[in-house]
């Protein structure tokens, strides 16, 4: 396995935010994390990250327990975050935003910029000025600069037109015919189901179902997803 | 690089500074010449402090320790040639600009590892309370230290020499300080440019999202003190050897005030703001000097003013907003 995440609970301050997540994301494999709001994706994700270290259980990256590190030998370790919200860095431009993150690999900054060649035509405009969607690809663009094994999306396309969610969608497929692994926040289900190949659900702070897209019922659906 | 209205103001700002006092020197004013001199040098160690400051978003207000340091070297260095008496190891001391270079920049690099190392596991006004301890730590033990004049400072005879280049002429020596501060700000716009450059003005942004991208917020900001440190070190002994004097009075909290406020005035992390705050800090503290022992009262109205009306400083006020702002 690439990530194991066994039996977290993690905690903001006293309240207890997550009380048992198991989660696991194989080589090459597409996991999308799943569920309502507030049931804990995003701090799952924080706690995998250790930005918001669990207080009891597991988390191993490709064989190495991640307690003791610091948020950014994590990330060394190949986890590329693309936080929730588009967080780059606004006070820089599209290309130092994508140099300052930089590190050896397949991924360069001509292949990011084919990937995303909108990207390419802002080059020198500051990160800040960019569209919704523009910010998203560079912080999917910043995450792959890293070069990651595994890359991390929380909520991939909340928020975006439906034309630039489309331009997403795809370069995250073609991310996944490439052979990286991916977990996945989104509830496009519709575009998030096709692709993923195993779905992991939250419900207050527990992993209450896992298992692949086919199985997911609408049962389940309406259960654990439903409004 | 495209010539943009900053670029053109920072060009006429350094032809400014090269011309007016090779023209006092041909007057035969050299007052003007060591007043140039002055601004070079502030600027100069203001340009370390930018790289912290600036880029780094580190309110330094220590920075007169590797000020005072770098002037210490060139005195207690210089001390030792005049008296003859070896300073350790048989190492006798030098009188060769260089050398004393090489010392100030290496004592100011390690002295900003060690309290770098300390200050940055604090932010916020943590870090400029700790960063003013460690600098009143050093300026109190200079004090104490009678071996090197203690609080009334070290005199430096003749000043130290330069391979090539009679330092005794004001305007040679002016010329040397006018090369050095602009190699220095070359190094700053290298600096900001670079992934280094990048990812400290990242940290500055957000740290957390730098982490998230596998960079240590902390280890960037330290080689940015570091080097911060060691460039406002030279600038120190450079000073030592304009003012042919060094006293505790370079490592003292009011020497970490003037180089922020050179920074304001002129423009934070703006690549022409140390020069331009400097000059019109020299400038100001001359003209007005002359009129009143309280001229600072007035560089306190201008600085307000600054601060309330044009944020950018003078590099902001005549080039607009910074890019990074």
């Amino acid at each position: 396995m690439l990530l194991e995440v066994q039996d977290i609970t993690t905690f903001y301050g006293s309240s207890q935010a997550l009380f048992g997540v198991d989660l696991s994301v194989a080589e090459g494999e597409v996991v999308a994390l799943m569920g309502r709001n507030g049931m804990g994706k995003s701090t799952t994700i924080k706690s995998i990250c250790n930005l918001m270290p669990p207080k009891s259980g597991h988390i191993a990256f490709a064989g190495q327990a991640t307690a003791k590190l610091p948020p950014h030998k994590v990330a060394r370790l190949g986890l590329g975050l693309v936080p929730e919200g588009r967080r780059c860095f606004q006070n820089l431009t599209v290309h130092e935003n994508l140099v300052a993150a930089a590190r050896p690999g397949a991924w360069t900054l001509k292949r990011v910029n084919d990937l995303f060649p909108r990207l390419d035509e802002r080059h020198a405009q500051m990160a800040r000025s960019l569209s919704g969607g523009e910010q998203q690809m560079l912080a999917i663009g910043r995450a792959l600069m890293t070069n990651p094994r595994l890359l991390i999306l929380d909520e991939a396309t909340e928020g975006l037109a439906p034309v630039i969610r489309q331009d997403i969608w795809r370069a995250i497929r073609s991310l996944k015919e490439d052979g990286l692994s991916i977990l996945v926040i989104d509830k496009t289900l519709s575009e998030l189901l096709p692709m993923a190949d195993r779905c992991v659900i939250l419900e207050n702070g527990r992993s209450v179902w896992s298992g692949q897209p086919q199985a997911l019922t609408s049962d389940l659906q309406d259960r654990y997803l439903g409004i | 690089m495209a010539l943009s209205r900053e670029n053109i103001i920072n060009l006429v700002l350094a032809l400014l500074l090269l011309v007016v006092p090779v023209a006092a020197s041909q007057m035969g004013q050299p007052f003007t010449v060591t007043l140039a001199t002055r601004i070079a040098v502030l600027a100069l160690a203001a340009t370390g402090l930018n790289i912290a400051l600036g880029l780094g978003g580190l309110v330094s207000f220590g920075h007169a320790v590797f000020f005072g340091i770098g002037g210490y070297a060139a005195g207690i260095l210089a001390s030792h040639v005049f008296s003859g008496e070896p300073m350790m190891f048989g190492f006798e001391g030098s009188n060769q600009m260089p050398v004393i270079w090489i010392f100030a920049v290496i004592a100011c690099g390690l002295a900003g590892l060690a309290i770098g190392a300390i200050s940055l596991r604090t932010s916020g006004v943590y870090f400029i309370m700790i960063t003013l301890a460690f600098a009143q730590m050093i300026y109190y033990f200079a004090i104490s230290w009678p071996a090197y004049g203690g609080e009334d400072g070290l005199s430096i005879l003749v000043r130290n020499q330069f391979p090539g280049i009679n330092t005794m002429l004001p305007l040679s020596f002016f010329l040397l300080c006018y090369g050095v501060l602009i190699a220095c700000i070359g190094l700053f716009a290298l600096l900001r440019g670079s992934r280094f450059g990048a990812a400290l003005q990242a940290a500055r942004q957000n740290e957390v999202r730098v982490a998230a991208v596998g960079i240590s917020p902390y280890g960037i900001r330290l080689a940015a003190f570091v080097v911060s440190a060691m460039m406002t070190g030279l600038a120190g002994a450079l000073y030592a050897d304009l003012n042919k004097f060094v006293s505790p009075s370079m490592l003292s909290w009011h020497m970490s005030g003037e180089l922020i406020v050179l920074i304001i005035l002129g423009g934070t992390g703006r690549l022409f703001g140390p020069v331009a705050g400097a000059m019109l800090y020299v400038i100001f503290e001359f003209a007005l000097g002359g009129l009143t022992e309280r001229w600072q009262f007035f560089l306190g109205l201008i600085l307000l003013g600054v601060v309330l009306f044009a944020r950018g400083g003078l590099i902001g006020l005549l080039a607009g907003k910074a890019r990074h702002d």
